[in-house]
């Protein structure tokens, strides 16, 4: 192992930038400072830059690197720039976008920053920068029996790949507990209790890396919803029906050899520690015939607490998981439609709801959110803060001719930080309402006239 | 949801259905069951149910109904409880009034002897089968009564959606040969009861051969052979009748009677004893003999006696599931008697001979339940009318001087004859209060046992806790997801085939033996696996491919119907076939125990080790010794239970189903 980290420590590539970025060259980091949260399987980093312009043109945007398995995992980058003194520090959202660079070296991601007004020569300006990334901490051992606890690695530069030169940079990474079975030293790098602190820096050239390997103790619920999907059923009666199909498995490391149930039940610190059984999944208030099944049938721990501001539904699976276990499992609600549906200005209606997960601390590798329109709804479209892949569907529900429109919003590697609202706009004709009821009753009109007219036809031939 | 054992399969089975078509489904082999031999799905089930609920469900559909397949299934029975009730209704009339109708289909809607199998979820053969055995009854009733061929066509398709839908078919098909034998005897022979029978069993007859399950049984099995006899013997009659008419002579009929009698009888015996002995007719099966001679199965065929649904029924599970009928019906049978005609003499024949079976068999109690409801209704409707008219007509009799009222001549009459009696008036309204009083002891009764005993599912079981809250065992559906979710695809399971339906349903695995119990063979390889010791089970299961192994045990909540309590059948069935393991081994002077004083055979058996797998470590109880066993209340015998070829792979949070995985044989040195 020491060797390893050795070699590891030595191994600093640098990059020298080419003169077609001209921007990259106009703009330096003068102090960075990360801080890398590692406490669950949700990888969160907080970036905190001071960026000058030391070319001689204004510069609108800057761009962020990531290592390319960095930017496979990366699930969401936002950016702030703070404006103001210390106390009357004000917090700016910043537009992000991914983008592509024609000479990436070593296939380096980016995404641009675009300032809010350009950055003129000799300006500097503070940012802070958050971004997660998913599925990074890798376990190993790659499997555990119940009595071991999980260790896994994180794999990440002690120095930030930017395409900018930094004068000074300090990273701080926070572990879950303080059992750090070995970490690459890059002298100055220390750790005290919970806290590893890689530098200060300085003065390190642009696509600087430095490759460090942290091999530590992380216990918290690895849940993966590999897939979920969330039907919207708007219904312009009075509700709205949602149904969410999961397919939670336990994404550390893989349980092997016996399960004990004795263990499980008498020991429960040490047996098990990186199992879970407990999920806690926040849904709106004034949220009603909640249920919560499976494939079998209803699945009878579960508890509800409803609040003004939020309701949570605290719910085990059948059984524990254990690293590698699968459940599926499906939650329904239903909440009245006075508090997600309104009116536009131009007279379309629009679905306000909440996009992403309702689980906490999870990670959804595929989400797929249908938004079924009442039938008869036209010109659909869907309004988001960030891109996601969208098509129409058709679905026939009860008593449906035309059936109903659906949109289909998917999008992968979906985390907490996705839950914000987003909007579907529609046109609809509250006449469409009355369809179904008006197919009803004519239906049973017809009945009762055909009967009618049954009882009073006589169809004999002979003469009575 | 989905109750108890075969609905599972049931379900299952629909959902093929309606997933891949009819053809498929005709076409299916199921490799999931009787693993290594697999089922040829739809050669050995009756379809009626499945291919009722997909017709329901496919015509929801066109409907624009866009229902799930599953709340089809559940919904299935309580839909034909309900039109059971309105075939009761007319049953009624036809063989006594409107009132009686009506007043049976009152006792038939809450009847707990077919609530049982008709509350939603349980989505059996039964559900639809005693709609259809009611409805056959009341068509062919209703052909005797008329002789007219479209009812009795009617009755044919009845039979043939009966035939479709239960086992239970072999029941109609005695009976009526029998009642149509009872009325030839009595002298109540008449070209209706020609017509109504020739046209029923022919067309039945026919009809019923489409249905793969059965096929020819119905010219080839002992148990249809009376029905093929009484059919022979209305031809026969017809033709005396004929010649009769044609010979105009009584002497020379005599000496022609006694030839054809005779020779008739002996190409008959001939045909049966050649067809019997050549084995073209085949020999009555053991359920029908343990049916005639209810000690029959204890000693022959041990896997039926084993079920506890053909155990002969107690006296409290009829007062249970019968209350106040168990007392009218003998009522009823004499006004049955009192008023004879062909249809009462049907109801009174249904009645006891269904009375008998369900005593014969716990499960048969559901096709006597209508007819006790029937002769019960017959009695209340009779007494109630009998004692309103007199009611009515004695206010008429000091209104107006007249005994002659508006009610029929007999009670008219018996107002004439009663006259004298004092109180008479106070009397009857006190009767009538009475019999009032009796049925809304049945209502609040039938309501108490619908909530009691037959509206949770047995796959969930309740408890109530220490503090009188309400606690849920679902350990089995925890199990059967478990083994959905995390075991391989293609993994068998070897469990006792009581699970074995809900393991494929739920679990969707194979599974090695399952509740349609034909192989007697391959189950007793599992009972002997389960009750060898480790090794030489080990090498049964190797045999039979086996990747987990799947245990009920009750220790921990005290559920008493787990696999240990289960085991002596396991041991029975087993050594029915491998003299090997004998019952005695088992045994302690005759006396089944699991502690220290249970047998040596018994603390080494696989069945024994896998449900007490580390129980040893676990306090069960308060104030008892680790181990301690609270099913069979007392501490194991064996403790230390280690397990060389098998590994716990999982156990539900209250121990009810453990499920062990088989380990890879070791490398052989």
């Amino acid at each position: 192992m020491a060797a390893r980290i050795g070699i590891f420590a030595v191994v600093v590539a640098v990059f020298l930038s080419i003169p077609a970025f001209s921007s990259a060259q106009d703009l330096q980091i003068v102090n960075a400072e990360r801080r890398i949260d590692l406490s669950s399987h949700i990888v969160k980093a907080f970036l905190t830059l001071k960026v000058e312009n030391i070319g001689k043109n204004p510069a609108a945007e800057m761009l962020l690197a990531f290592s390319p398995t960095q930017i496979k995992n990366l699930a969401m980058v936002q950016a702030l720039a703070i404006t103001g003194k210390k106390k009357k520090k004000t917090y700016l959202p910043l537009d992000v976008k991914p983008t592509e660079q024609p000479d990436a070296p070593n296939d380096t991601g980016y995404y641009r920053v675009t300032f809010i007004s350009p950055l003129g020569p000799g300006e500097t300006v503070s940012l802070e920068v958050l971004y997660i990334l998913t599925h990074s901490l890798e376990p190993f051992p790659v499997e555990i029996t119940q009595s071991e606890s999980q260790l896994v690695y994180y794999h990440d530069s002690a120095v930030i790949l930017s395409p900018y030169h930094v004068k000074q940079q300090t990273t701080f990474v926070k572990t879950p507990s303080t059992r750090v079975e070995s970490f690459t030293s890059i002298e100055p790098a220390n750790r005290a209790g919970k806290e590893i602190k890689y530098g200060p820096y300085e003065n390190r050239a642009s696509y600087s890396y430095a490759p460090v390997i942290i091999h530590f103790e992380n216990n918290s619920p690895f849940a993966v919803v590999e897939e979920l999907v969330r039907e919207i059923e708007i219904s312009h009666w009075g509700s709205l029906q949602i149904t969410e199909h999961y397919r939670l498995t336990h994404g550390g490391a893989r349980h092997k050899d016996v399960f004990s149930r004795v263990d499980y039940q008498s020991k429960r610190s040490v047996s098990g520690a990186s199992s879970f059984n407990a999920l806690l999944a926040v849904l709106p208030p004034r949220v009603n015939s909640v249920y919560y099944r499976d494939d079998i049938g209803n699945i009878s721990t579960s508890h509800l607490r409803t609040g003004f501001r939020k309701s949570e539904l605290e719910f085990e699976p059948r059984y524990p998981l254990f690293g590698g276990w699968r459940a599926t499992f499906i939650i329904g609600y239903r909440v009245p439609l006075e508090d997600y549906l309104f009116e536009a200005s131009d007279g379309r209606r629009y679905l306000n709801f909440t996009f992403g997960c309702p689980l906490v601390e999870t990670i959804v590798n595929k989400l797929t959110i249908k938004v079924v329109l009442p039938e008869g709804s036209k010109d659909p479209s869907a309004v988001l803060p960030f891109t996601v892949n969208q098509e129409l569907q058709v679905k026939y529900s009860y008593l449906d001719i035309v059936g109903r429109t659906v949109v289909v919003l998917q999008k992968d590697n979906v985390v907490p930080t996705h839950n914000v609202p987003f909007q579907v706009y529609y046109t609809f004709k509250p006449i469409y309402m009355l369809a179904e009821p008006f197919m009803l009753v004519s239906a049973f009109f017809f009945v009762f006239v055909a009967s009618l007219a049954y009882v009073h036809i006589d169809l004999n031939i002979a003469r009575k | 949801m989905i109750h108890e054992f075969d609905p599972y399969f049931n379900y299952r089975t629909t959902l093929f259905l309606t997933e891949k078509g009819f053809y498929e489904f005709w076409n299916w082999f199921d490799s999931e069951s009787w693993y290594p031999l697999g089922r040829i799905i739809g050669g050995t089930l009756y379809p009626g149910l499945m291919v009722t609920a997909a017709l329901i469900y496919w015509a929801l559909r066109f409907l624009r109904f866009f229902v799930h397949i599953r709340e089809v299934c559940v919904l299935t029975a309580p839909f034909f409880a309900s039109n059971t009730t309105l075939v009761a209704y007319f049953f009624g009339k036809e063989i006594w009034d409107t009132g009686a109708g009506l007043v049976a289909a009152v006792l038939i809607a809450i009847c707990p002897g077919y609530i049982s199998r008709s509350v939603a979820g349980s989505y059996d053969n039964e559900a639809v089968a005693i709609f259809a055995l009611l409805l056959t009854f009341y068509l062919f009733v209703k052909a005797v009564n008329t002789g007219s061929l479209a009812w009795a066509l009617g009755s044919a398709f009845g039979y043939f959606y009966m035939v479709s839908a239960w086992g239970g078919y072999v029941f109609i098909i005695n009976l009526v040969p029998l009642y149509v034998l009872v009325l030839l005897i009595t002298g109540r022979y008449s070209m209706r009861l020609y017509i109504a029978y020739n046209c029923m069993y022919i067309l039945g007859m026919l009809l019923a051969m489409q249905i793969r399950f059965v096929g020819f049984q119905h010219v080839q099995s002992g148990e249809h052979m009376g029905a093929m006899g009484v059919f022979l013997l209305m031809q026969v009659f017809y033709f005396l009748d004929w010649v009769k008419y044609q010979l105009n002579d009584t002497k020379l009929f005599q000496t022609f009677l006694r030839i054809t009698v005779t020779s008739a009888i002996l190409v008959g015996g001939i045909a049966l004893g050649v067809g019997t002995a050549s084995g073209y007719i085949s020999p009555w099966t053991g359920r029908f003999y343990s049916l005639l001679d209810p000690t029959y199965a204890k000693d022959h065929i041990p896997i039926i006696a084993s079920v506890s649904e053909h155990q002969p029924t107690a006296w409290s599970s009829f007062m249970f599931d019968y209350h106040i009928l168990l007392f009218l019906f003998p009522a009823g049978l004499y006004f049955c008697f009192k008023r004879l005609s062909d249809a009462t003499i049907f109801i009174v024949m249904y009645g006891l001979t269904s009375l008998y079976f369900a005593g014969v068999m716990v499960r048969l109690i559901l096709v006597a339940t209508p007819a006790v409801c029937l002769i019960s209704a017959i009695a209340v409707s009779a007494t109630v009318k009998n004692l309103t008219s007199l009611l009515r007509t004695k206010q008429k009799v000091s209104q107006t001087g007249s005994t002659k009222g508006a009610g029929s001549s007999k009670a008219s009459s018996k107002v004439t004859l009663d006259q004298s009696q004092p109180f008479q008036k106070n009397g009857a309204s006190a009767l009538l209060v009475g019999v009032f009083y009796l049925l809304s002891r049945y209502a609040i009764h039938c309501t108490w046992v619908t909530s009691e005993a037959y509206s949770s599912p047995s796959i969930v079981l309740a408890a109530r806790g220490a503090h009188g809250n309400r606690i849920l065992f679902d350990d089995y559906r925890e199990a059967y997801y478990w083994l959905r979710q995390n075991t391989p695809t293609d993994a068998k399971i070897m469990s006792w085939w009581d699970y074995g339906y809900q393991i494929t349903a739920m679990g969707n695995r194979t599974v090695i033996v399952d509740n349609n119990t034909w192989n007697n063979t391959h189950i007793a390889t599992v009972g002997r696996a389960m009750s060898s010791n480790e090794d030489e089970a080990y090498e049964i299961m190797r045999s039979l491919d086996v990747n987990y192994v799947l245990v009920v045990f009750g220790g921990v909540t005290g559920y008493s119907s787990d696999d240990i309590n289960k085991f002596l059948w396991m041991v029975r069935i087993g050594g029915g076939v491998f003299p090997v393991i004998k019952e005695p081994d088992y045994l302690v002077n005759g006396e089944f125990r699991v502690d220290k004083g249970a047998s040596p055979k018994m603390l080494n058996c696989l069945m024994y080790k896998l449900c007490y797998y580390r129980f040893g470590e676990l306090t069960t109880e308060y104030g008892k010794p680790p181990g301690y066993d609270r099913a069979r209340g007392g501490e194991i015998g064996n403790k230390d239970i280690k397990l060389e070829h098998l590994e716990e792979a999982y156990t539900t949070s209250n121990w009810i189903v453990r499920i062990y995985r088989v380990k890879p044989p070791t490398n052989r040195l």
